[in-house]
């Protein structure tokens, strides 16, 4: 894109290239490594101090996001006192270093070492020795791990209710958002509409269990149910249930759970559909209307076709974050009643049960669903050829 | 034909509006009904459903009866006010025909008989107390109708609630300021290997994060960084700094050339280009990206639980309120109050930012 002041760049020796190269990723390193320093000395210090936790909150924000703020200006200052070619080649490492060694620290690197965390037993590879030598060690048992995560019957169950999260989350999302957003544009209150659909995304998963967990109260039959739910059932003179908890009824029982999903994310869905829709020309709406189309007609010919490529997109968002649920289910019912899914067996392998092993393939296994949708948005990338 | 095409019009809005009103009721009860229940005294909730604030129909009692006055046997076919059955069966309550309702309160040997009539009610016995509860942190007593005392133990949910801002904070801000300077130097500086740390921005975009949690909860237990700030703060930046800079990269990038070129042929450093002019330029991005890190922290459960879940000083909303559930999942009164008490500060930046927020989406994509 821009090469404003890079125009002077000489040519270096092979010395100068690798002088460059260090001197780069010294400086793309140093900004977190002195930054985690610093914030960390100043953690110990409010670990250990008695003040009021106002205070103590108020430091910890100024502390944190000034500190951060102040090294790159250190930072820039040194390298903009360099001679003008030197400055040309480091400062764009100044500013793209920390996010980018963050990024690998956080995500990229993680993505190897879990994978190669996952080919041994529940310790992981032995500490202070090769990788060669952790091959070679006891610990290390191929691709077993990976064995079991397709053979135990609680992941078996966790892929099964994975898959009717992914069908029916995504499914009822959409066909709602949609349905809620075509309404909404010709309603005379669309603006309030919109925001109260939208209300639930402000909530956590956890508030929602609290607020879901309240509708499906269950009170013995004879009591007075106080679940919206039960009440409902009861005066329909059905039997009142403790719902998710009704073993009787898996795997649908997770139904009652995908339900607070859909609560949750129709919002989302609607917000993206009702742009697009605003998108649709109005001529192409009004024509068909002159020719006779009724509005089912103008619904499924005119308006599905044209924002498909938003649906498309939103589908796979919604897809991805219900194969990533974890905090519904492990609020809700623990995974108990048969409710697993591959997030809480995850969480309940490498940190219940200290299986980090076992824990890392399942976490593998994640990582393995969702890379269609990395290339498909890298092949997007490209094509765009923007950068 | 006119009218026709006019009734025809009418009743589709009738359609539209009225599924709409319905849909948003589905959408909006679940929240409402913990909202009413949330100041509603504690035996309220337990024994009957936060509806009955609306006006209902509710059998009172109108006089009652003293079964031994009366010479009634328990044991046997009783005549009461002109009805007759059994014990069970005035347990439940028998209806007369004169449309009261006739019920045995108690047990046989020292229960009561009451008259009852349908009345319109209104529940209206609204309190604090469940917010006092929760976040003044102090145990409750209270007296139950047999007249023993309960003491229940408070929730610091105002400490929690700190917790949760100095975490959501920084988890935001930091973030933003990294991504940022990143996002400028894919935009308008030239650089060895800027389109490969691009690519792998891309590709970071939707990988899950539970890829790294193992491994990096052993870094944090050499580093010896579990249960501080310091540990999810980084953590949260590392999870949402792909998709800020993504999103930024997309704003600063379609910034005005001109104004940017004319600053350097001014002789501005790219230091000061960035803060003068770029970050000026992109607060409607900043905002909608803060935005939506901050509901995403502060509504964080998983990475809370991994990274600080060891240490109980330092325990967020999302945690307090799980804990709540786990161990007094039927204390109605704490969980709508603690509930809400933990949607509060969402809410607020969601009503007052959703402006912001909707943009954001809109130019958004996937978080991993």
């Amino acid at each position: 894109m821009n090469q404003s002041n890079s125009s002077g760049t000489p040519n270096l020796s092979l010395g100068g290239e690798i002088l460059s190269f260090i001197s780069r990723v010294l400086l793309a390193t140093s900004i977190p490594l002195i930054a985690f320093y610093v914030l960390y000395q100043g953690f110990l210090f409010l670990r250990d101090s008695d003040a009021p936790r106002v205070i103590i909150t108020l430091v910890a924000i100024v502390w944190g996001v000034g500190g951060v703020a102040l090294l790159y200006w250190i930072f820039n200052g040194l390298v903009e006192r360099l001679p003008d070619a030197w400055k040309t080649r480091l400062l764009p490492f100044v500013f793209v270093g920390p996010a980018m060694a963050i990024l690998s620290w956080y995500l990229a690197i993680p993505t190897l070492r879990t994978f190669w965390i996952s080919l041994f037993g529940r310790d992981g590879p032995p500490n202070g020795f090769t990788l060669l030598q952790q091959v070679a060690s006891d610990s290390f048992v191929g691709l077993s791990n990976y064995t079991a995560v397709f053979t135990d019957s609680l992941m078996l169950e966790a892929f099964r209710n994975n898959l009717m999260w992914i069908i029916f989350g995504s499914t009822f999302s959409i066909i709602f958002g949609l349905i809620i957003a075509v309404l909404a544009d010709r309603s005379n209150f669309e603006k309030l509409a919109k925001s109260l659909i939208f209300l639930p995304m402000a909530i956590s998963f956890v508030g929602a269990s609290v607020i879901w967990n309240f509708i499906y109260e269950y009170r013995p039959a004879g009591q007075d149910q106080i679940g919206l739910l039960n009440s409902i059932v009861v005066s329909l003179g059905g039997t009142p249930q403790a719902w998710p908890q009704w073993v009787a009824v898996a795997p649908w029982n997770n139904l009652f759970l995908i339900v607070m999903v859909v609560w949750l994310q129709t919002g989302f869905t609607m917000v993206l559909f009702s742009a697009a829709l605003k998108g649709i020309p109005e001529e192409l709406m009004e024509a068909s209307r002159i020719d006779g189309a009724n509005e089912f007609q103008i619904f499924f010919r005119i308006m599905i076709p044209y924002i498909r490529g938003t649906i498309i997109s939103v589908w796979t968002t919604v897809i991805i974050f219900t194969l990533k649920i974890f905090d519904v289910v492990w609020v809700m019912t623990g995974g108990q009643f048969g409710t697993h899914v591959i997030a809480t067996q995850f969480y309940r392998q490498s940190f219940t049960n200290q299986n980090s092993g076992y824990g890392s393939a399942i976490a593998i296994v994640l990582l393995i669903a969702v890379i269609p949708v990395m290339f498909y948005n890298l092949k997007q990338f490209r094509e765009q050829e923007a950068f | 034909m006119k009218s026709g095409k006019k009734r025809k019009r009418l009743a589709s809005l009738f359609f539209i509006n009225g599924t709409l009103i319905l849909l948003i009721l589905i959408w909006t009860i679940p929240t409402v009904g913990i909202f009413v229940s949330s100041f509603r005294a504690r035996d309220n909730i337990a024994t009957s459903g936060w509806w009955s604030v609306l006006p209902h129909r509710e059998w009172k009692a109108t006089r009652t009866i003293n079964p031994v006055e009366a010479g009634l046997d328990a044991n046997s076919i009783m005549e009461i006010e002109g009805v007759t059955g059994t014990f069970e069966e005035f347990r439940a309550g028998i209806q007369s025909p004169d449309g009261s309702r006739i019920t045995w309160i108690g047990n046989k040997r020292i229960g009561k008989i009451e008259v009852q009539e349908q009345v319109w009610s209104i529940d209206w016995n609204f309190t604090l107390d469940n917010y006092r509860q929760v976040l003044g942190g102090q145990d409750f007593k209270f007296t139950k109708p047999d007249g023993s005392i309960q003491v229940v133990p408070g929730d610091n949910m105002t400490g929690a609630f700190l917790n949760s801002l100095s975490v959501a904070v920084p988890s935001t801000v930091i973030p933003i300021l990294i991504a940022a300077f990143g996002a400028y130097a894919f935009a308008w500086m030239k650089f060895p290997g800027r389109r490969a740390m691009f690519i792998l921005v891309i590709a970071l975009l939707v990988v899950p994060l539970q890829i790294a949690l193992v491994p990096i909860l052993r870094d944090y237990k050499a580093l010896q960084l579990n249960g501080t700030f310091l540990a999810i703060w980084l953590a949260h930046t590392g999870f949402g700094l792909a998709l800020a800079t993504y999103l930024l990269y997309n704003y600063i990038s379609g910034l005005p050339r001109d104004i940017l070129e004319s600053a350097f042929i001014d002789g501005a450093s790219h230091f000061t280009v960035f803060t003068q002019l770029v970050l000026p330029l992109s607060v409607p991005a900043l905002a909608s990206f803060a935005i939506f890190q901050f509901l995403w922290v502060w509504n964080d459960y998983l990475v809370a639980l991994i990274f600080l879940g060891g240490n109980p000083e330092f325990e967020l909303v999302t945690q307090r309120m799980a804990a709540i559930v786990g161990s007094r999942g039927s204390e109605w009164h704490l969980l709508t109050a603690g509930a809400f008490v933990s949607m509060a500060l969402p809410l607020l930046v969601f009503f007052s930012m959703q402006r912001y927020f909707v943009r954001g989406l809109l130019a958004g994509s996937v978080k991993g």
